[in-house]
């Protein structure tokens, strides 16, 4: 094992919300077993599945949300299961789970049962709208954590066509990362102290604090921004950035540059282009490169002449981008210096040159299918302690015997519960 | 007490995407030290002077949004284009733990303040650079703020409706989640640390970080040949994974209101048709799974014609109480002022800044037991901490403090 984590085993008891959290753990290094009930967390059922045949090994949203885990059953119906947590919880550093608020205290697997033997644990609770408050009994899917927060910015200038929820289960990915960052605050305070804590992660209030402008705009300026098509909401309607490139893909033209050699670079694209006399407002662009400042946010917000170049530095790129290869519009401004992007599918920047000299493509064997399949790799990179897949997703209760045996059970013991059904 | 009082960040990590990562260790008890340019008043950070304004004010000190991603953090200026600036920098980095920035890939290299220079300086710093592209390969030079880092990394295209342009996200969605990820880098390094002695370089690329966020659809190519960019793709208010119908955001009473609900399954569909209380809702196509997955639009439609007739509170609530997923799309106001829960949790701290006042910030998704987080200092207004950083971090007079304001040092 490498990464930053190596030292922490984690108990995970999650399912579709919590889980990417474990596999963030995982990917660092940590020890991290997860705890399924018999036949498997219901992610299994997800698809799509390999070769589209539906098998509680095969869904590829599993394997997006598990590598590098170990996976045991537990009958958390039976005592003999809820003790078997408990005896895991003993020598674990990390319990994270995504239970509905009261269910693990019904269980007596909350806090304050797994502490008593651990003082120094740290418990991770993931729930919808956190484990106290008014709404703390109401249910949620990633769509629903979503309405709280970022859904109303996402969508287009014709309002007549609903909110847009982001693909991906971005909402509970956005809880996890405050999941993992938070506990990590509480490692880094057991390391200091040896003392545990219980962290409480809000899924609504993580969606709260992830819309940008949306919840600034109005804590500062009693505001409410509006949603748009392929670019920020925003209180004053702004231009579409969002352009239809000659091969039938979308660029965004982004932030248009405000930097007078940048306009005057933009005049010469268009020059190589033979497309100058083609847009009208080349004398805009004439004027801005002949600015002896940079236009400034606060100029394009007052309007004036310094607004009007700006405006017509963004139809300019507007304009050329229409006319060329989404490609090469996005390679033709990154090169000269301005923030423009390809809209690409997440297939497609997957086999993109860059990401592939980087090393994105992790290939990830799976032995029992005798395969090796291309998983997306690391978000961050280590220098020290490298971040890596250790393993592929663990198959059903694919380590139970392990993880036990590790626990201190003799064969026998795990002969016996599994004749009673409780692994 | 708190959680890491005893964790010092040198930071010229600006924006969002780099600004939200050093606030979050802030609001956990690191002193955060945020370093900027006194020649060109911090401009670097394009929102430090931008809106929204508090009141007709405008200044480099008055960005709401700098606010926003700034409390808790103390602020100095330092000219590095200055000798007696390159001479500064190294004092401060030998009393911290992690340096942190989020330039351009090269700046700080340029600056004379890259990674090995750092680590001569303090053997065991953490350093955390976070750029567009990370700091190697053919895009090495290409530039982004949040809208290009989703549009390139595939977060923009599955943002959508059947037959529609990208919606995409409408606010930077990676500028929020690099910064959570700068944060994690950050916090899981000086872990390390603590355990090895080891400091290390960190090498964060936004547009890496965003694509890992879409690995079923990757997954899906790679394993299944199966494109994203195809027919009726994406479909971002139905869920095919898992399967559920009816599933989406609806039109609620008054104009430009929505409501989401999610029916997870032939129980959830159940308690719904039992509050619905229409004939429709008996039709044999919507009995099962697989009759409302092949009926949605029929099924999107009725269902529509129903939720239209309440506010969305109203839906949200009585299909809560029956238990099944629902939620209004909340607008700003409502879920800042008007909900009950983001105002038990505390979500909204005030803080009261040296120029603008009292104004309210956004707080943590996460509570500790024992060593919670506080949002006590507002943003640092520029060079605001000086004195105190200078003379009582580093020692340095108030004559010399003086004399280096008057050279533009700091």
């Amino acid at each position: 094992m490498t990464g930053p984590l190596t030292d922490l085993r984690v108990i995970e008891y999650c399912d579709e919300a919590g889980a990417w959290a474990g596999k963030l753990f995982a990917d660092m290094g940590a020890d991290v077993v997860k705890v399924e009930p018999p036949g498997g967390s219901r992610v299994r059922g997800y698809p799509p599945f390999l070769s589209d045949e539906p098998h509680p090994d095969r869904s590829l949203a599993f394997w997006h949300n598990n590598t590098s885990k170990r996976a045991i059953t537990l009958d958390f119906e039976q005592e003999a299961g809820r003790a078997l947590f408990r005896r895991l919880a003993a020598d674990a550093a990390i319990v994270l789970e995504d239970q509905p608020p009261g269910r693990m205290a019904e269980l007596g697997l909350d806090y304050p049962d797994l502490s008593k033997s651990n003082p120094g644990l740290i418990m991770v609770s993931i729930t919808p709208y956190g484990r106290s408050g008014p709404k703390s009994d109401w249910v949620a899917t990633d769509l629903t954590v979503l309405a709280g927060g970022p859904e109303w910015s996402n969508g287009y200038d014709d309002h007549s066509l609903p909110p847009v929820r982001g693909l991906g289960n971005q909402g509970y990915q956005t809880a996890c990362h405050w999941a993992v960052a938070a506990t990590l605050v509480a490692v880094l305070h057991r390391d200091w102290t040896g003392e545990g804590q219980h962290v409480d992660v809000n899924m609504h209030a993580g969606a709260n604090v992830t819309t940008e402008a949306s919840s600034y705009t109005w804590l500062v300026a009693r505001q409410t921004v509006q949603r748009q098509t392929g670019r920020h909401a925003t209180v004053v309607p702004s231009s579409p950035l969002q352009i239809l490139a000659k091969d039938g893909r979308y660029v965004t033209t982004g932030v248009a540059p405000r930097r007078p050699r940048e306009i005057a670079s933009i005049l010469a694209w268009l020059d190589e282009l033979a497309l100058r006399e083609a847009f009208t407002d080349w004398p805009l662009l004439e004027a801005g490169a002949n600015l002896d400042h940079n236009i400034t946010i606060a100029a394009v917000a007052e309007g004036g002449e310094e607004a009007a170049i700006y405006g017509a530095v963004r139809d300019a790129l507007n304009f050329i981008a229409e006319r060329i290869d989404s490609y090469d519009f996005f390679v033709g401004t990154q090169s000269r210096g301005f923030q423009c992007g390809i809209i690409y599918s997440p297939d497609e920047v997957f086999e993109d040159p860059h990401f592939v000299a980087r090393g994105f493509q992790v290939p990830v064997h799976h032995p029992e299918l005798g395969q090796t399949f291309r998983y997306p790799g690391a978000p961050y990179g280590f220098a020290a302690s490298p971040w890596a897949i250790s393993r592929r997703p663990p198959l059903i209760g694919e380590h139970t015997a392990e993880v036990l045996l590790e626990a201190g059970l003799t064969p026998g013991e795990l002969e016996r519960l599994r004749t009673d059904g409780v692994v | 007490m708190k959680a890491l009082d005893r964790i010092r960040i040198t930071d010229f990590s600006g924006v969002l995407a780099g600004a939200g990562a050093s606030k979050i260790l802030a609001a956990f008890g690191a002193e955060v030290i945020r370093v900027e340019n006194p020649s060109n008043l911090g401009a670097w950070d394009v929102v430090r002077g931008s809106p929204p304004y508090i009141d007709e004010r405008r200044g480099h000190n008055l960005g709401g949004g700098f606010n926003n991603h700034n409390a808790g953090k103390l602020g100095i200026t330092l000219n590095l284009q200055t000798e007696k600036g390159r001479e500064l920098l190294p004092r401060l980095v030998a009393i911290s733990d992690v340096v942190a920035e989020n330039f351009a890939a090269g700046v700080m290299d340029r600056l004379g303040f890259g990674y090995e220079r750092l680590r001569a300086i303090k053997p065991d710093i953490i350093y955390l650079s976070n750029c567009g592209f990370g700091a190697s390969g053919p895009y090495v030079s290409y530039k982004t703020w949040g809208p290009i880092v989703q549009a390139v990394s595939g977060l923009t295209h599955i943002s959508g409706l059947p037959g529609q342009p990208p919606a995409g996200w409408g606010y930077s969605y990676m500028d929020h989640t690099g910064a959570y990820y700068g944060a994690i880098a950050m916090l899981a390094a000086l872990h390390h640390r603590h355990r090895t002695g080891e400091g290390q370089w960190i090498d964060l690329s936004m547009t890496e970080a965003a694509a890992t966020l879409t690995g079923t659809t990757i997954l899906d190519w790679t394993v299944n040949g199966r494109p994203a960019r195809r027919e009726g793709y994406p479909d971002a208010n139905h869920s095919d994974s898992p399967a559920m119908a009816p599933h989406g955001i609806y039109p609620a009473l008054r104009e430009d209101h929505w409501v989401a609900i999610a029916c997870r399954d032939d129980a959830d569909w159940q308690a719904i048709a039992e509050e619905i209380a229409e004939l429709w809702v008996r039709d044999d196509r919507f009995a099962t799974l697989e009759g409302r997955l092949a009926n949605q639009a029929a099924l999107d439609d009725l269902l529509s014609r129903w939720t239209r007739l309440f506010d969305e509170d109203e839906v949200a609530e009585r299909l809560q109480a029956a238990g099944v997923p629902a939620a209004p799309v909340q607008r700003p106001e409502q879920r800042i002022d008007q909900d009950p829960n983001t105002e038990a949790w505390g979500l909204w701290p005030e803080v009261n800044h040296t120029e603008m006042g009292r104004v309210r910030v956004e707080g943590m998704a996460a509570h500790l037991s024992k060593t919670d987080w506080s949002l006590d200092l507002p943003a640092p207004c520029l060079g605001e901490h000086n004195r105190e950083v200078y003379g009582g971090l580093l020692g340095i007079s108030d004559a010399e403090i003086e004399q280096l304001e008057a050279e533009g040092v700091i």
